[in-house]
């Protein structure tokens, strides 16, 4: 199992300067944490290409786990296996099984609405809907039977907001349209999007990559803020953001999981010579 | 390792260069002249039209019913009307259809189905719309014991098909995959992602597209030949024979009264300048809300 101490957040701000006086300290849960979502022995192919070899790895819940790595290592098929969103591509097959909580994903006849209803999703390119900010919001939650009634409904808007840190810019001008808003709003609106659909897991692919410093920190605040009530998990190009953000860090290259770790013990002391290699630049 | 090779000199131009020169001028006026001679039917045609018909044009045209053979007057009321009618009609019968058909090529991508329904949607495209009237003459008016506004209406409304299902697919494939996306992974049924995003992302697009279909068929005359037939008379029944300006226009045409021959000029004027109207409609009215500024 991990190493689960608690003086790796010390070592780990002497070990990654960049930033790290921003966060507020850390302090690591004591007990081993739940299990979230747990891979065995999963593997993926588009067509003849396999994507992953046989992952295995375990995500602790209320937790955030980033996946990094090269482009086209897998980190992303990994992540949009965990709510199948691949099952859109024609041509895939997957060996191994991913579990949400103890509940295979891939089990015959299981509901992807109900599982993505569960597993929330956050994309590269901020895309919310061509309607009005407050739609956007609602629409998931309406669909989804969450809220009953106006009243109902306007408060999930405005806690879901809130939840994104969006509410406050955006509250005199919920009816204006949703692609008014700048680049890094309109992304924690989608945040806000997915929170209001009340998921336990909040996946999302490269949130920040399209987005200037200041956006990408208030996302990234954001991210620590959710992790007391939702397990996340985070593809990042970026092993600053990667270091500053999560617990627990899985390093993939080729499509093989390499190493995966608390986060303070893979970025200062690497068991690996090729997850070395990858972050201290020397590659990638 | 060899030396780069200079630059030629920029100033003066060797031979060459200046023949290249000239020979790229030449080309792109010659493409311009070629995209003049391509709008220049359409305002030969207005010019023509306006010098013919524009006399016959008085508020007796627009609201009364043909007179009769031999007499001044008269109008094509009646084929104003019948025309509104049967492309409302074609439209009532052909666009949900057309409109789920895009969606299903559009979601369906390369699946054998959907690649053979598109191949026969182009065909369908290039029917002669008069074996499609004849078509549906023998299908509906044989079958309902005689000429209809309803089987102008089926004429129409199979013209229209294709046209609006490979415009819908088209509009439809252009809503960015992330977005669809965004839809599925809060848990949207793929029907629920069609309805409450894709189609409205794509409406100002499919819109367009209806109108220039519906612009084309108002002003088809070869399928209602035999299905709607024409009536000299006003008339709103679906069951029976119903006016419509392009069979008033053939009909005028070929007849060998010099007054009925103004009126096909005129009529004709009417019909260019409706078919103009929806088409300027489709460019400029339409503006989605909530459109990227």
């Amino acid at each position: 199992m991990q190493d689960t101490t608690v003086q790796a957040s010390v070592q780990r701000a002497s070990a990654l300067p960049l930033n790290e006086a921003a966060m507020p300290t850390e302090t690591p849960t004591q007990a081993p944490a739940e299990l979230a979502i747990r891979a065995d022995d999963f593997s993926f192919w588009y067509g003849g290409t396999r994507a992953l070899n046989d992952i295995t790895l375990e995500m602790p819940q209320k937790q955030v786990t980033a996946l990094i790595g090269p482009s086209g290592c897998g980190k992303s098929t990994f992540l949009r296996s965990i709510n199948r969103m691949n099952d859109l591509i024609p041509g895939i097959r997957h060996d191994g099984d991913i579990t949400l909580r103890g509940e295979s994903v891939y089990r015959t006849g299981l509901d992807v609405v109900q599982l993505r209803k569960r597993v929330g999703m956050v994309f590269q390119k901020s895309n919310p809907f061509p309607k009005s900010i407050y739609e956007n919001v609602a629409y998931g939650a309406r669909v989804n039977g969450l809220a009953k009634g106006r009243r109902a409904l306007d408060e999930l808007v405005e806690h879901s907001l809130k939840q994104a840190a969006l509410w406050d810019e955006v509250s005199d001008r919920l009816d204006r349209s949703a692609l008014g808003l700048s680049g890094g709003q309109q992304q924690r609106l989608c945040i806000a999007r997915a929170l209001a659909v009340q998921p336990e897991v909040l996946l999302m692919d490269e949130p920040a990559s399209a987005l200037d410093p200041i956006a990408t920190q208030k996302i990234e605040e954001l991210i620590y803020e959710l992790k007391d009530q939702y397990t996340i998990v985070i593809v990042t190009h970026n092993m600053q953001q990667a270091a500053r953000v999560s617990d627990y860090t899985a390093f993939f290259y080729m499509g093989s999981l390499v190493e995966m770790g608390r986060t303070n013990t893979l970025f200062t002391n690497p068991r690996e010579e090729r997850t070395e290699a990858y972050i201290t630049g020397r590659f990638g | 390792m060899t030396a780069p090779q200079h630059a030629a000199p920029l100033d003066p131009l060797s031979f060459r260069d200046r023949r290249r020169r000239i020979s790229s001028r030449v080309w792109l006026a010659l493409t311009g002249v070629a995209a003049a001679l391509t709008v220049l039917p359409l305002l030969l045609i207005f010019f023509h039209l306006l010098r013919a018909g524009l006399g016959s044009l008085n508020p007796e045209f627009f609201t009364s019913v043909p007179a009769p053979v031999g007499q001044p007057g008269g109008g094509v009321g009646n084929g104003v009307l019948g025309t509104f009618l049967l492309v409302g009609l074609a439209g009532a019968m052909g666009l949900p259809v057309a409109i789920g058909a895009g969606v299903y090529l559009a979601e369906a991508e390369g699946g054998p189905m959907a690649n053979g329904i598109r191949f026969i949607t182009d065909v369908m495209n290039g029917i002669p719309s008069i074996v499609i009237g004849i078509f549906v003459w023998a299908w509906v008016v044989v079958a309902m014991g005689g000429f209809s506004a309803f089987a102008g209406g089926v004429a129409l409304a199979i013209m229209l098909l294709p046209m609006v299902t490979r415009t819908t697919e088209e509009m439809v494939r252009l809503v960015p995959r992330e977005m669809k996306e965004g839809a599925l992974a809060l848990g949207f049924t793929r029907w629920r992602t069609t309805l409450g995003v894709v189609l409205p992302a794509a409406r100002s697009g499919i819109l367009t597209g209806v109108l220039i279909a519906l612009a084309r068929i108002a002003g088809e005359t070869a399928p209602l030949l035999f299905t709607a037939f024409g009536n000299p008379f006003w008339s709103a029944g679906l069951g029976e024979p119903i006016a419509a300006l392009p069979v008033q226009i053939f009909q005028y045409a070929i007849s060998p009264f010099e007054e009925q021959h103004k009126q096909a000029w005129a009529a004709s004027l009417l019909l260019i300048a409706l078919v103009l109207a929806m088409n300027l409609a489709a460019r400029f009215l339409i503006r989605s809300p909530y459109r990227s500024r």
